[in-house]
């Protein structure tokens, strides 16, 4: 590329302001286009075939749309994305009150707020296992309490009353320091002046934190909304580890039942998997569109 | 600050947040602890049901090298960073290039890129799993670590753009304009101006897409079947369907499969937060 | 797009370096992932090539779970020259689908429809051999025999029987069957013994292949049978959270007395702790008289893909496999049967009882997830689950699995 640049003809030279975003674009979005743009509109083509991987692609027009309208499982997992969207988000006044409690300067505090932060450095497979042992009958940690507790034994992750809760906790754990980190910095940059002139105000505790910090911590919390709604859509990696959808699919979540119509031992429709697969991205677009204007007005308004 | 410093706090209050403070991380990663013990563990403990009392003796040496003597995680951690460190690479070359096209130059479609790479950025994967597989299986990279690679690039550059893109704007215009008017041409302002002003940005990136893609599952369940090729989160979960029951192992290979990014995470610390918490500050 | 040629470059050459088999090597892909699986796995290869020094062996081994879904994908895109599988309709799919090879002519050359005749069945589609068995194991009812001495029971021959003997267990604190569930497929073991004496094979065959709804009164009658041991609470709880090997402590500890399961669950009973005369073996009780008695034997085989490389190598290798003494030697690591006739007579007592039993049977069955379609099977697995946590669902769960039934045997 630099040949090209350095080659200086006429015409380069008049247009080089013109072409060479598009040559820095190029390799990047040519990337970008392969393996995101194209398989999107790909997969809404496959969707409306009956295919399974190996032999040819069957048009049946609307048939996976309908016949996921008739999928029990379908609508399980559409009620546990919906829990997981609920509750996922107690990550973010989680990860703020862990932040509150940490934003002090102690010695050592520093090394407790990396080690709070940890559980989001480490991999989902690893949360999974983790949690895994941890509600495991008769030797995990939990279910040993919960036996203490109560004198009874409970199976979390076999049992279809808690098995979405489990998991959700699971998630809940690195996404709170997640939202931990992101309200750390932010505490970090408030303005000083205002929170010290509401005190004199006689502002203190919640009133402060309500009035003063928080609309201070805007960014922070915008942030925070993102990464969680996008997580809560995307866990796959923890309800394939934990549970595969068990017991009898009472975990599934939308995108573990895409991949499991679509690659799993038990079967290759691609199609249909396409189909759920077509739901999910439909449902995240609300979200992405909403991110979207919001960045454009900041855009606008930089 | 907010909230109040604790030293201006009662004696006593002080005193019992020194206390707390110590207790909470203990509860916050009371699994990790366990687990963590449960690693060293020797393997008769567990059988004769002592889960949670002192370890009989000491079995992490025995355990660990067990992983790795009867498993192929080594292989896999191999695997892992055969996929990792090109994926960095290549996603932060590509986003400086993209970064700065969209952060630099004025013209129609600026914005419409930039926010096309924001949403990608953003979709499921599923939406993209058939296709994606599809392609690779045809283009011969099926279950090949190079096959894993280009899909991370690919989707990796999207949020990398986001960052560079930002990040760049946050530098003075004027250099560049300077530059221009001595007659640089575009790539040597990228390449000897904008380029040497970056580095804290690649830094954090790096950091960052290291463990994005150290800790991906789903692409590696999706994109590659054998050991050959398998990296270390999806043959951890292989691993755990072999040593049911015998949690001082799978314990001991999830530690292992932990350290890199732990460790990358420690020694970059800084890096990684300014990458982590970009935009959450400035409004 | 000349990216997407140098792609494609980068691709072939890839390709190139990756899997290729030269002339005198073959591939094999297979699921030995568990230590003695690997154990004879990795003798047969050793045997294999001092017979055949010309010939290269490269083995791949999969997780046995994670297999079941990688061969699909290499079938198509990177065969390897053998692959492991199973028999059945289990490997129907890949031969209509036209991914294994016809493999008639090793059996005609090296005598094999005589000496695996057994099998032959099992292996025929359209009139032609799909692959070769090397293995089989018997299913059934393992017991602990100094519980059932303590207590006073006799192995149950009945259903009646059966009963009785659980409601003693019950009354003594023990329960009287362990499973683990997490990974379905050990519920299957339970609805295919039930049916098959229920009903019989036919009806149980019938079924599989998707011949007969799900609603039929035969089905419910043998979930309500189910119900009997599932009501009282004959199981151990939680068997939904725990896989099939970590359901063994329990009987290891004496709190649980017997087992459903297949012959390689003594190796991990005796790992446990358990002594070899504290296992005891009996055959799944008859429920409905005067029906001939068939049995699950679950067999295992090797193919050669319609795609591989070299398919000359492969068939020797296949040859070698059926052989009687190749059978004998892996069998006798495996702790399970040789499918050759010829093969010698295994030693252990446990596949002795199983040998007597299976030569004695009227039928066999390969397991309701080789047995039936794939996602029929994992459907029905599912629901089986569901049953055994929540027997009075079971109507609901019959009505759902005929749903399914129709669609994919439409």
């Amino acid at each position: 590329m630099s040949e090209a640049v350095s080659s200086s003809t006429g015409y380069w030279k008049k247009n080089q302001q013109r072409l060479a975003p598009w040559l820095f674009l190029a390799p990047g979005m040519a990337m970008f286009v392969i393996y995101v743009l194209f398989p999107i509109i790909e997969s809404i083509w496959i969707s409306f075939h009956d295919w399974d991987g190996l032999g040819d692609k069957v048009w049946i027009g609307l048939g996976n749309y309908v016949e996921l309208m008739g999928d029990d499982s379908f609508y399980t997992s559409l009620k546990n994305n919906v829990l997981w969207l609920v509750l996922y988000l107690l990550s973010i006044p989680a990860g703020l009150a862990v932040a509150l409690f940490l934003n002090q300067t102690v010695t050592g505090i520093r090394l407790y707020k990396s080690l709070f932060f940890f559980p989001f450095v480490i991999s989902q497979v690893v949360v999974g296992l983790i949690f895994t042992w941890f509600y495991a009958p008769d030797f995990g940690l939990f279910s040993k309490l919960i036996e203490n507790l109560t004198g009874q034994q409970i199976a979390i992750l076999a049992d279809e009353r808690f098995v979405t809760y489990g998991i959700i906790v699971a998630g809940l754990w690195p996404q709170t320091a997640y939202c931990m980190i992101l309200y750390l910095t932010g505490l970090n940059n408030i303005n000083p002046e205002q929170v010290e002139a509401a005190r004199m105000d006689g502002a203190k505790g919640i009133k402060l934190l309500w009035y003063v910090v928080l609309p201070q911590l805007a960014p922070a919390t915008f942030i925070a909304m993102v990464v969680t709604v996008i997580g809560s859509l995307r866990c796959f990696d923890l309800v394939s580890i934990m549970t595969s959808g068990g017991p009898y699919g009472s975990s599934q979540v939308l995108s573990y039942f895409m991949y499991e119509q679509a690659l799993s031992e038990y079967g290759f429709r691609m199609g249909y998997g396409a189909a759920i697969a077509v739901v999910l991205f439909l449902i995240m677009m609300i979200f992405i569109t909403l991110f979207i204007v919001r960045m454009l007005m900041q855009e606008r308004n930089s | 600050m907010f909230p109040t410093p604790i030293q201006k706090a009662s004696p006593f209050a002080q005193t019992a947040y020194k206390v707390v403070l110590p207790l909470a991380l203990v509860l916050w990663l009371l699994p990790l602890i366990g687990v963590a013990i449960t690693s060293v563990r020797p393997a008769s403990d567990l059988a004769a049901g002592n889960y949670f009392g002192i370890p009989s003796g000491f079995g992490g040496i025995e355990n660990y090298t067990a992983v790795f003597r009867d498993s192929p995680i080594g292989l896999y951690i191999l695997n892992s960073f055969k996929v990792t460190i090109p994926t960095v690479i290549g996603a932060v070359a590509l986003s400086c290039l993209t970064g700065f096209a969209l952060a630099v130059y004025k013209f129609r479609a600026n914005l419409l890129l930039f926010f096309m790479f924001v949403a990608g950025n953003f979709i499921p994967f599923q939406i993209l799993m058939v296709p994606v597989r599809d392609m690779t299986l045809k283009a011969g990279l099926y279950d090949t670590t190079l096959g894993l690679v280009l899909f991370h690039v690919a989707f990796q550059t999207g949020f990398c753009t986001l960052f560079m893109r930002n990040f760049i704007k946050g530098l003075p215009f004027a250099l560049i304009e300077s530059a221009r008017v001595e007659g640089v041409s575009e790539w040597r302002i990228f390449r000897y101006i904008v380029l040497p002003l970056m580095r804290p940005a690649i830094a954090a990136l790096s950091v960052l897409v290291f463990t994005f893609v150290w800790n991906d599952y789903f692409w590696a369940t999706v994109l590659v079947q054998g050991q050959h090729a398998m990296p270390v989160t999806a043959g951890l979960y292989s691993l755990n369907g072999q040593w049911v029951a015998a949690w001082h192992l799978v314990s001991a290979g999830s530690i292992i499969a932990a350290l890199p990014p732990v460790a990358m995470f420690f020694l970059m610390q800084k890096h990684f937060i300014a990458g982590l918490t970009l935009g959450a500050t400035k409004g | 797009m000349t990216f997407f040629n140098g792609l494609k470059a980068l691709a072939l050459s890839a390709a190139l370096l990756s899997s290729t088999a030269f002339a005198g090597e073959i591939v094999i892909n297979s699921d030995h992932s568990d230590p003695a699986p690997k154990k004879a796995m990795e003798e047969l290869i050793a045997d294999f090539q001092k017979a055949h020094p010309d010939i290269k062996v490269k083995w791949n081994n999969f997780d046995h779970e994670g297999y079941k879904a990688a061969i699909r994908n290499f079938l198509t895109a990177d065969a390897p020259d053998v692959a492991a599988w199973y028999a059945g309709n289990r490997m129907e799919p890949f031969v209509k689908a036209g991914l294994f090879a016809d493999v008639s002519d090793v059996w005609t050359a090296n005598g094999l429809n005589d000496q695996l005749k057994s099998a032959a069945s099992s292996m025929t589609i359209d009139g032609k051999k799909w692959g070769v068995p090397y293995t089989y194991y018997q299913w059934g009812i393992y017991y602990r025999k100094d519980i059932f001495e303590k207590q006073g029971i006799t192995p149950p021959k009945t259903w009646a029987e059966l009963l009785a003997a659980c409601e003693k267990l019950k009354a003594a604190g023990i329960t009287p069957f362990t499973i683990g569930t997490k990974a379905l497929w050990p519920t299957g073991g339970w609805f295919d013994y039930l049916n098959l004496r229920v009903n019989g094979y036919e009806f149980h065959m019938d079924l599989t292949s998707g011949k007969v709804p799900y609603t039929d009164p035969r089905v419910k009658a043998v979930f309500a049978k189910w119900a009997e041991l599932v009501k009282p609470g004959y199981f151990v709880a939680n068997h939904a959270a725990i896989d099939w090997q970590d359901a063994v402590p329990q009987m290891v500890q004496g709190k649980a007395a017997m087992y459903l399961m297949g012959n390689f669950a003594v190796a991990t009973m005796k790992s446990g702790g358990l002594k070899e005369e504290q296992i005891g073996f009996l055959q799944f009780p008859q429920i409905t008289p005067n029906l001939p008695v068939a049995e699950e034997a679950p067999t295992d085989t090797f193919h050669i893909p319609a795609k591989a490389k070299n398919k000359e190598d492969a068939k020797k290798f296949l040859a070698y496999v059926a052989s009687p003494a190749a059978q004998s030697k892996m069998n006798a690591t495996l702790g399970q049967l040789p499918v050759n006739s010829k093969a010698e007579k295994p030693q252990d007592v446990f596949l002795k009882q199983g040998f007597e039993m299976l030569s004695g049977a009227y039928a066999l069955a390969q397991f309701y997830d080789r047995d039936a379609n794939a996602e029929m099977a994992k459907a029905g697995m599912e629901g089986f689950q569901e049953f055994m946590v929540k027997p009075d669902k079971a109507d609901a769960i019959l009505e759902r699995l005929e749903k399914i039934r129709q669609r994919v045997h439409k």
